[in-house]
């Protein structure tokens, strides 16, 4: 008996050593798709766009090593800081102007109304739709002569702009466009409101706050983990737009719609300048990543998280 | 007892009903109306445009209810327009990329989520920035991976790389998988289950509302996906929907009313997909507090 009993001890040792490294071994072979995935669809390429973009290469010729050449290219490339500023004015109008259109609607949900599904489903229901479909019908939208906005804003006498066939209203048209869409992001602003606890208001109340300063100071300081959401993940998007520009006006007219990426497209698979492409692909991939850390960094200024504390 | 003496108080003194809230609700009204409108006509003017006869579409003022209605405009769009064509590519492709998608991220999701290994934080935090990595730098290196595979010019890369997960969806299963008891599997493993028999037995058929959502999004993604198959497939009978309506657009002295149609065909499963979905998925972003 007593001889037995460091026996049965090592071979439960034993057993639980085996256990882990098969449970290690199920992990790894578990997660191998994607491993293997991120290795070859992200790692991989990722590198490579990187050593390409120190190159020049229009594919028939073997790349060349040209060092920083395009960077210094870029720099000086007005069609580059065009792009650039396209991509950044869209972003800065689309990303705010979609968080305030998608928070005025949540708030209007949010207030006891009858026919709530009714109106959720409503103002949802055009970012269930998104893709090509949506860019052709917003294009005969803002036709010039026989588009909708254009008979709508005849009807009250004024005669609208030529929307994306004009350098002045185009990007504002895209704007107008995805501001269309903006329910998606009701969802979770409706969410984040129902998150706040009645107790709050109440209190505000009773402190004699206004309905302007129960805004102020409950609801906006609450939701500001979901601006924060909103805010990141738009960014991220806005600075990625591409097939809007491709459909609707190929980046015209006079270069006011040239998206970065779209100017990416065209180096790379209009005017085979792969090394340039790969060049501004990290360019683009540098500014959202470093907009990203901006955001995230001065969070802790404006995010408020109330399980912390401070 | 106390129920009804708070009802009789109640009732006792009823709440003065003051303009100020009586007109805050008629301003909530009519907002909430005129949003509608607003985010319904787009829809209304594409469905009746599509119904146009050619001579309707560029009438002046606007014809809002087609005369006569036009429904061979749709069976024209999909047999003697090439739009079928390229809807039944759209279906192969989308179809394909769901199952490679559901197989690869359950799995990788299952492991994330129950499986301790060393390396495994620093694996789930590259799996969350990928999320936040842009397309376009790995786009170039990418097409000539395919190209040296001969893949140009086939569905394969469009669908094959469904096969290695996608980061927001196995984000969002793990997440689901992490709030099922553990009590469950254990009863199964000591039941004789194997890892793979736990997965398929007991987590899938719990994880439903989860992979439905995972179904909707992805069903939408590669349905609207536009630069992949603008760039792989270069040949007009290989377009899928999104590419041809565009290219369509480009070749022709654009007829409206086909287009409409089209467009019609194109936006329908997402719809449908809303309607008999908006149960399971709905819920779960206003959970999850994440949108795809």
């Amino acid at each position: 008996m007593a001889l037995n009993f460091p026996k049965t001890g090592q071979i439960h040792v034993r057993k639980v050593w085996t256990q882990s490294r098969r449970e290690v071994a199920a992990f790894y072979l578990l997660i191998s798709p994607w491993l293997l995935g991120f290795l070859v669809f992200v790692l991989g390429p990722m590198l490579a766009s990187l050593v390409l973009s120190f190159t020049q290469w229009d594919i028939l010729t073997p790349p060349q090593w040209i060092g920083l050449g395009n960077y210094v290219k870029m720099m000086q490339d007005p069609l580059f800081w065009q792009s650039l500023k396209v991509s950044m004015l869209y972003a800065v109008m689309a990303v705010p102007l979609g968080l305030i259109v998608s928070l005025g609607m949540a708030v209007l949900l949010n207030q006891n109304v009858r026919g709530l599904r009714l109106f959720r489903t409503l103002f949802y229901l055009p970012s269930v739709v998104s893709g090509v479909a949506v860019m052709i019908l917003w294009l005969y939208i803002f036709n010039p002569d026989i588009g909708l906005l254009n008979s709508f804003l005849g009807d009250f006498g004024i005669k609208g702009p030529a929307w994306v066939f004009s350098p002045r209203w185009a990007l504002p048209s895209m704007v107008i466009m995805s501001l269309w869409g903006a329910g998606g992001g009701m969802l979770i602003w409706l969410a984040g409101l129902k998150g706040i606890p009645e107790y709050l208001y109440e209190a505000a109340k009773i402190d004699g706050a206004s309905s302007r300063q129960r805004f102020r100071y409950v609801t906006l300081p609450m939701l500001s983990p979901t601006i924060f959401f909103n805010l990141i993940t738009g960014m991220i998007g806005a600075l990625q737009a591409f097939s809007q520009a491709y459909v609707m006006t190929n980046g015209g007219p006079l270069n006011a719609t040239l998206f970065l990426n779209l100017y990416l497209f065209n180096n790379a698979f209009v005017d085979f300048n792969m090394g340039y492409a790969s060049a501004l692909a990290w360019v683009l991939f540098l500014i959202i990543l470093l907009m990203s850390l901006l955001v995230i960094r001065s969070s802790s200024m404006w995010v408020y998280y109330e399980g912390e504390r401070k | 007892m106390a129920v009804v003496t708070q009802q009789m108080t109640r009732s006792r003194r009823p709440k003065p009903v003051s303009i100020g809230r009586l007109s805050w609700k008629l301003v909530v009204y009519l907002l909430l109306i005129a949003g509608s409108i607003v985010f319904i006509f787009p829809f209304i003017w594409m469905l009746s445009t599509a119904l146009k006869p050619d001579w309707q579409v560029s009438q002046w003022p606007i014809q809002w209810i087609p005369h006569p209605f036009e429904w061979s405009n749709f069976t024209k769009a999909l047999t003697v327009l090439p739009f079928g064509g390229w809807a039944v590519n759209s279906i192969i492709i989308t179809f394909s990329t769901e199952i490679g998608t559901l197989l690869s991220c359950t799995v990788v999701a299952y492991g994330f989520a129950r499986f301790r290994a060393p390396g495994k934080n620093t694996l789930f935090i590259v799996l969350l920035a990928t999320m936040m990595l842009p397309g376009t730098v790995t786009l170039i290196p990418t097409f000539f991976l395919f190209r040296e595979l001969g893949w140009i010019n086939t569905f394969l890369p469009l669908i094959v790389p469904s096969f290695f997960g996608n980061a927001f969806f196995i984000f969002l299963l793990r997440q689901f998988f992490m709030t099922m008891p553990l009590e469950l599997e254990q009863a199964a493993r000591v039941d004789g289950l194997g890892t793979l028999g736990i997965l398929v037995r007991i987590m899938v058929p719990l994880a439903l509302p989860a992979l439905a959502t995972v179904f909707v999004f992805q069903f939408n993604g590669a349905w609207n996906d536009f630069m992949g198959p603008l760039i792989y497939l270069n040949k007009e009978s290989l377009y899928t929907l999104a590419v041809g309506i565009n290219y369509f657009k480009s070749e022709n002295n654009v007829e409206w009313n086909y287009l409409m149609a089209a467009s019609v065909v194109f936006m329908l499963p997402s719809l449908l997909l809303f309607f008999f979905g908006q149960r399971y998925y709905v819920e779960s972003i206003t959970l999850t507090g994440v949108k795809g």
